[in-house]
This record gives C-alpha cells, structure tokens and sequence, in this order.
C-alpha cells in the first residue's frame, strides 16, 4: 500500500510527465490558455489515462504474450486507445450533455496525446501489475492536470504583461514551463 | 478531399526546411524535440527515424487515399503511421541499440507525433504518391535539421562536446542545467521567438 503511495506521489510531483519526462508536451502549449479549458483538457486526459491504464493491462498480458505478439504493443494500444476516446465521446455526448460540450473539441485530441500511448508503454516497460498500472496511470494523470493548471494560471497573467513581440504566445509559454520545471526540480533534490 | 495541383519540388522543399519548418515555425511534434535533444547524435537518430516513418506513410497513405474512407481515415492513419512506427523500432533495436535504448519510448511515441498525421490529413490525402513522398523528405530533413540545430545548442553548452567530441576547452564548466528539461525549455523558447523575429524583419522588408 505504502508502496503504490509512494509511486503515485512520485508520478504526480518527482517525475511529472511534463515536466520530467516530456509526455504531452502538444496540448501542454496548445490548451494553456485559459485555466477554465486547461483543468477541462486536464481531467479528459487524466480520466482517459486511468481508462487507457487498466484496459492496456490485459490486453498485454492476456491477449499479446500468450500469442507471443508483444512487439505488437505499439499498434495494439494506440488502436485501443483510439477507441477508447471514441467511446467516451459517445457515452459523454449521450449521458453528461454539459460535460461534453465543455470539452468537445479536446476530446479527439486526446487520442494524439502522448501522455496517454507513454503510460500505456511505460506500464509494460515497467512490469508494473495491474493495480500498479491503474494507480500510475491516474497519478500520471494528476501530474499532467497539476501541470497544465499551472501554466494557465501562469498565461493568464502573461496576457497582461508587455512582452517582446516575438516572445507572445509559444516561446514565452515556453519559458514559464521551463521556469516551472525548474521549481519542480527542486523537489527532486530535496526528497 | 479536393485533388489540387501539386507544387513544385523546389516550393515542397522550401516549405519543409524554412518556410513551414515543422519545429520553428508549425511548433510540431515537441515533446519528442524536448525529451531527445540532449545529444547531436540523438537529434540525428530521432530526426531520421521520424523522417524514414513520414516519408513512408505519406506514401502509403497517398497511394491509398481513394480507398480510404473519410470517416475513418484518421484510424486508418494511426494504423498505417503504427505500423511502420514498429519497424523502425525493431529495426533500430535489431541494428543499433544504443541509439535504441538512449530514444527510449520516444521511438514507439512517433506515432503519436502530430507532425506525421499532420502531413498526412494535409498533404499526402490530397495529392499523388510522388509529390507526397517528396513532401515526406522535406518536412523530415527540416524536422531533422532543426532538432540538429537545438541539440547541437545542447549539448555544447551542457557538456561541451559536439557529437560526443570535446570542443570547447577543458576550463569550461559544463551548464548542466541545459541539458536538463528546464535547459530545453528554455532553448526551444528562445530560439522560436528569434525565429520568429526573422521572420517579422523579412516580412517588414517585403513590405518596404
């Protein structure tokens, strides 16, 4: 138990996947603009990161290396993975109406956010079990909404503020996520 | 998808390398960029790898777009781009796992770039196998040359080598902090924004 604490508080803050490990950098830059949107994408990318989590598990273990077909995963998860982002598109559109059109466009985005083909993956990679698996995944996620909130709070402010102009947009939203994963880096060295 | 008339060799180039260089100037395909430019000799693995998966699928997914129906072609993408994603991955582990295991994940994650899929619902969906495969070659030497260009950045001031070469001289104390992720954020930010302002000084130079 102290164990799988251990690991989601290292994924959330130690390793963060933006910060540390450069997973879903794309709608890091693109979604930040806004802290209403930024937390929206964050929890479809944290939910969808559980989801993609606990199903690739089993489709590993139990479909793939049975039929010896492991170098397979790649094609396998993302095809899943797809689905999967279909499928709660469908299930919000019907079920939580106000939900979906919060988060409409982003959804299909997740599909081609590597934060969620990277957990998959690294769950494989890293022989976690699949409880493991699930509690990484929706750490992972966490990290990745903490991440994004941040940003946004941050651009926010930057909207504001008298920039060179060729700094607006991109590279200076760039420089505060350097400036974040600097302060997260911290933490690191003092655990 | 309307067919439109392809451009010429030498435009498809000019857009790939400057124009609408995939990093600088589309800012594409990032997370890759950030995560592998710690050594020139990554940037040059990473960037021929992506260049070897567009240049393929662009030519897979043109010679094929009639067939594909519209309403699932971003599937069919994914499968296509995966597919050859595998390959390169078996290949470099088969042939140099070095470079394989310094990529990491980040060579299974091609598929997810959107500067493959990008191409492929841009370009090669709309016109003929030739000038698709061209288009793939383009826009994978641009990424290539510009991943090149901030890993050589990196790598000389983190470690002060150049393809694992000391350049610098031995009384400089490497800044270890660039090649840390703060390091590439940092770089990419400020060499996008100078990008940008050569941009703004052309442009301001065209219109007199």
């Amino acid at each position: 138990m102290a164990n799988i604490l251990m690991l989601a508080l290292s994924a959330i803050l130690i390793e963060n996947f933006v910060f540390v490990k450069f997973y879903g950098i794309c709608p890091f830059l693109g979604v930040s603009q806004k802290v209403e949107t930024a937390v929206g994408m964050g929890l479809a990318v944290t939910f969808t990161m559980t989801i993609a989590s606990a199903l690739t598990w089993p489709v590993y273990h139990f479909i793939l290396v049975p039929l010896e077909l492991e170098y397979l995963e790649t094609i396998a998860f993302i095809l899943l993975i797809a689905c999967l982002v279909q499928f709660i598109e469908m299930f919000l559109q019907k079920s939580i109406p106000s939900l979906y059109s919060a988060l409409g466009i982003y959804l299909p985005l997740i599909t081609t956010n590597c934060a969620v083909l990277g957990v998959a993956l690294l769950n494989v990679q890293e022989g976690f079990n699949f409880i493991e698996s699930t509690v990484y995944g929706f750490a992972a996620g966490l990290g990745f909404l903490l991440a994004i909130f941040l940003l946004a709070l941050i651009r926010e402010r930057i909207e504001f503020a008298r920039i060179p102009k060729s700094f607006r947009g991109v590279p200076i939203a760039l420089i505060a996520g350097g400036l974040l994963a600097l302060a997260f880096s911290g933490l690191r060295i003092s655990l | 998808m309307s067919e439109k008339k392809p451009p010429s060799v030498k435009e498809i180039f000019r857009d790939g390398l400057l124009d609408r260089n995939p990093i600088f100037v589309q800012l594409l395909g990032m997370c890759s960029t950030l995560a592998i430019s710690t050594s020139v000799l990554n940037g040059i693995g990473m960037g021929l790898s992506v260049t070897f998966v567009l240049i393929l699928s662009n030519l897979f997914i043109s010679v094929f777009r009639k067939a594909i129906p519209s309403k699932i072609r971003i599937a069919s993408y994914i499968v296509i781009i995966a597919g050859f994603v595998t390959v390169v991955d078996m290949l470099l582990q088969a042939f140099i796992p070095s470079l394989a295991s310094s990529l990491g994940l980040f060579i299974p994650l091609i598929v997810v770039n959107c500067l493959i899929l990008a191409r492929a619902e841009s370009f090669a969906s709309r016109h003929g196998p030739l000038p698709s495969l061209v288009d793939g070659l383009a826009m994978g030497l641009g990424y290539t040359v510009a991943l090149v260009i901030i890993s050589a950045i990196r790598e000389l001031l983190g470690n002060g080598t150049l393809l694992g070469i000391r350049v610098l001289p031995d009384a400089y104390s490497p800044a270890v902090l660039v090649i840390s992720p703060v390091g590439g954020f940092l770089i990419l930010g400020a060499l996008i924004a100078l990008v940008e302002w050569i941009r703004r000084l052309q442009r301001k130079k065209k219109e007199g």
